[in-house]
């Protein structure tokens, strides 16, 4: 066996693997599903930008608190939420993460620190500022992650969320998942400045941009920032520069995108690519080891949707109930 | 011990019991400190109009002043009060809600339900509310209803001090989203509050006055309003129950059901703007469940569907007044009151 030349041993780089390869047969099977017409409601798939959750989600413990988006399910994955609950909750399902009343939008599970997925674009950057403040108050080392695409990166809250962190010196780390498009808006014709790094210099605070198709950048970039938020350092922007695999939402034709576009990128920017063959490359795990787990994840995410479609629906009293804790 | 201190004071009150009791409270807001970072004095303010003041050389850092960003310290409330505090979050006026409400209605309001009934958000956002206070069309609303209209809020208005104190302190230890509604002409007004700590359980108005000929329903700064009626109109022989509810979310129906089912007519009070208010809400349920008891149509008494004017000549007319009050009950009084449309 080759020396390893990454700066992670060879059981996390099958993690981190694994997580990826998870999140990638999650969302190919729910793009498959739902064009069968079994999943209700609206549906924004992850797939393209694993790199980005995992290399992030590696340096965080449960104590540790992440603010997702509408597409949340690769954060979810990444962040240790159970797939068949996660399943379930898309399906509507009362074995769902949310019992059936959240569906993909809104996943969440606090005891793994996952403070839901979002429906309102940039609506997590305010709540993880609350979450780090609680970790400060506290002093537990704990830190907060918010993610925001491109397109919500231009939201009021965001922007007054930068100020506010860098006001309380928060362990805040804000990620801005670029994928290029704000639903089908351009990000060069949205997004006013040419860099996230020159915003985040304007509210006080270090940002870095990566290629968030790379592991191994988005890993070691966020281990830093991660670390110095951590130690009270306070709060950083990372910016991850990735791609989308499939449009908006399911459904959505992507005419907006260059001829050809889609298989460009999947030929020469898929991320779980580029991490299998520099695994490969460097001797450190082997095409087999690879495929071995590509055959449990396909196993999981195929007793995911099993279970997932024999789970009861949730009861008719459970419209009513959980709405206060006492009224 | 009791004795006689401000509304304003009951709730800087409430406050310092709660976050000796809690060290999970934590309280901020725009200037609840004031002059953060400043040269001059720490806490030269206490808030814009003094609630706070001297919280924070009681208890220091757990009071914090806030970048004047509503959307980011209110989510940042929401936030922390769903990893564990127990925060007290200041907005002013609630006419400021405008600028943050996605982060209370969409965030706050609705985490327990689209979590599955795991998430508990301890929260209490308070502010002003209620004109009178010559401040204009953005300073001056009762937006009581928007609140009201949301499932997963609480709404909290007191009409005195004693009341404040005690739904305050309620409102923080209560695990659900609390929308605090202060009068802000109520502020200065004194009545017996015992210096000890008490809670009032939500969902229990308080009969202020007993009477068997009609029931006034209110809250807030109208509650006296209605009460000043009731001692105009007991002079021509009509006694009026009076009813404060406290609190608008949960309500209690009970009280004001088993009142109207004495006494046979209804009028609601409510400094809101007429359409979809409180007094709608109540009329509506009334009407519902006691019509058969009715023997006048129900009366409302509202702000009119205008923005809060500046002029104090207008403003004075905005405002439910205790002539407009007694002239509603006076409506259900007359033979034609079944008929009759408010003037």
């Amino acid at each position: 066996m080759a020396q390893n030349p990454f700066p992670l041993g060879k059981d996390e780089l099958l993690k981190a693997y694994r997580t990826m390869r998870t999140i990638r047969e999650f969302e190919e099977r729910l793009h498959v599903d739902f064009a069968k017409g079994d999943i209700p409601g609206f549906v924004h798939l992850y797939a393209g930008e694993e790199a980005c959750a995992t290399g992030i989600m590696m340096h965080l413990n449960d104590n540790d608190r992440i603010a997702s988006t509408h597409r949340g399910h690769g954060h979810c994955i990444a962040k240790g939420v159970d797939v068949h609950a996660m399943m379930a909750e898309i399906y509507g399902r009362s074995t769902g993460a949310c019992r059936g009343k959240g569906g993909s939008m809104h996943i969440a599970d606090l005891s793994k620190g996952m403070m839901g997925a979002n429906g309102i674009l940039g609506a997590g950057a305010p709540l993880i500022c609350g979450a780090a403040l609680a970790a400060k108050v506290r002093g537990d080392r704990g830190v907060g992650i918010t993610f925001v695409g491109d397109g919500a990166s231009n939201q009021g809250t965001f922007l007054e969320s930068l100020n506010l962190a860098a006001v309380w010196n928060l362990p805040v780390v804000f990620v801005v998942e670029n994928n290029g498009y704000a639903e089908s808006t351009a990000m060069e014709w949205a997004v006013s400045c040419d860099s996230y790094v020159d915003r985040a210099t304007g509210f006080g605070m270090p940002g870095v941009t990566v290629d968030g198709t790379d592991f191994f950048a988005v890993y070691e970039a966020a281990g830093e920032i991660i670390r110095r938020a951590r130690d009270g350092g306070g709060p950083a922007l990372l910016e991850c520069n990735m791609v989308r695999f499939y449009g908006h939402f399911e459904g959505d034709a992507q005419t907006y995108r260059a001829k050809g576009e889609l298989e460009a990128i999947r030929a020469s920017r898929d991320c779980l690519t580029i991490l299998s063959e520099r695994l490969i490359e460097a001797g450190v795990i082997g095409r087999d080891e690879l495929q071995a787990v590509d055959r449990e994840v396909n196993a999981l995410i195929e007793d995911a949707v099993r279970a997932a479609k024999a789970a009861p629906l949730p009861a008719a009293e459970d419209l009513l109930s959980d709405v206060y804790v006492t009224y | 011990m009791s004795r006689k201190i401000s509304m304003k004071q009951a709730i800087n009150e409430a406050l310092d019991l709660e976050m000796r009791r809690d060290p999970t409270v934590i309280v901020m807001g725009e200037d609840i400190v004031g002059g953060t970072g400043a040269q001059g004095e720490d806490d030269a303010w206490g808030g814009v109009l003094g609630v706070t003041k001297g919280l924070y050389a009681k208890h220091g850092n757990r009071l914090m002043d806030t970048p004047l960003s509503e959307s980011a310290y209110i989510g940042a409330a929401i936030g922390a009060a769903a990893c564990g505090l127990r925060p007290v979050a200041e907005l002013m006026f609630l006419d400021f809600m405008g600028v943050c409400f996605d982060q209370i209605f969409n965030q706050a309001a609705k985490f327990r339900y689209m979590f599955g009934g795991k998430a508990v958000t301890p929260v209490v956002i308070r502010g002003m509310v209620g004109a009178g206070f010559r401040a204009a069309a953005q300073h001056s609303q009762m937006l009581t209803p928007l609140f009201t209209h949301i499932p997963g809020l609480k709404v909290v208005c007191p009409s005195n001090a004693y009341d404040a104190k005690g739904l305050l302190i309620q409102s923080i230890r209560d695990n659900d989203p609390v929308i605090f509604c202060e009068h802000k002409n109520l502020y200065g007004l004194e009545c017996e509050v015992p210096a000890e700590s008490y809670a009032i359980p939500f969902g229990e108005a308080n009969v202020l006055r007993d009477g068997d000929d009609v029931t006034i329903v209110s809250y807030g700064l109208t509650v006296h309003r209605a009460m000043e009626a009731a001692t105009a109109l007991a002079k021509d022989g009509t006694e009026a129950e009076v009813i404060d509810l406290r609190t608008l979310s949960p309500i209690d129906w009970d009280t004001i059901i088993e009142s109207v089912e004495r006494t046979g007519r209804l009028v609601v009070v409510d400094e809101a703007h007429p359409r979809c208010n409180l007094a709608t809400d109540i009329a509506a349920f009334v009407g519902q469940n006691s019509f058969g008891a009715l023997k006048a149509g129900i009366q409302m008494v509202t702000a009119p569907h205008t923005p809060v004017p500046f002029a104090p000549s207008l403003e004075d007319l905005y405002v439910p007044s205790a002539d407009s009050i007694a002239s509603a009950v006076r409506r259900t009084l007359s033979p034609k009151g079944a008929r009759s449309i408010a003037a």
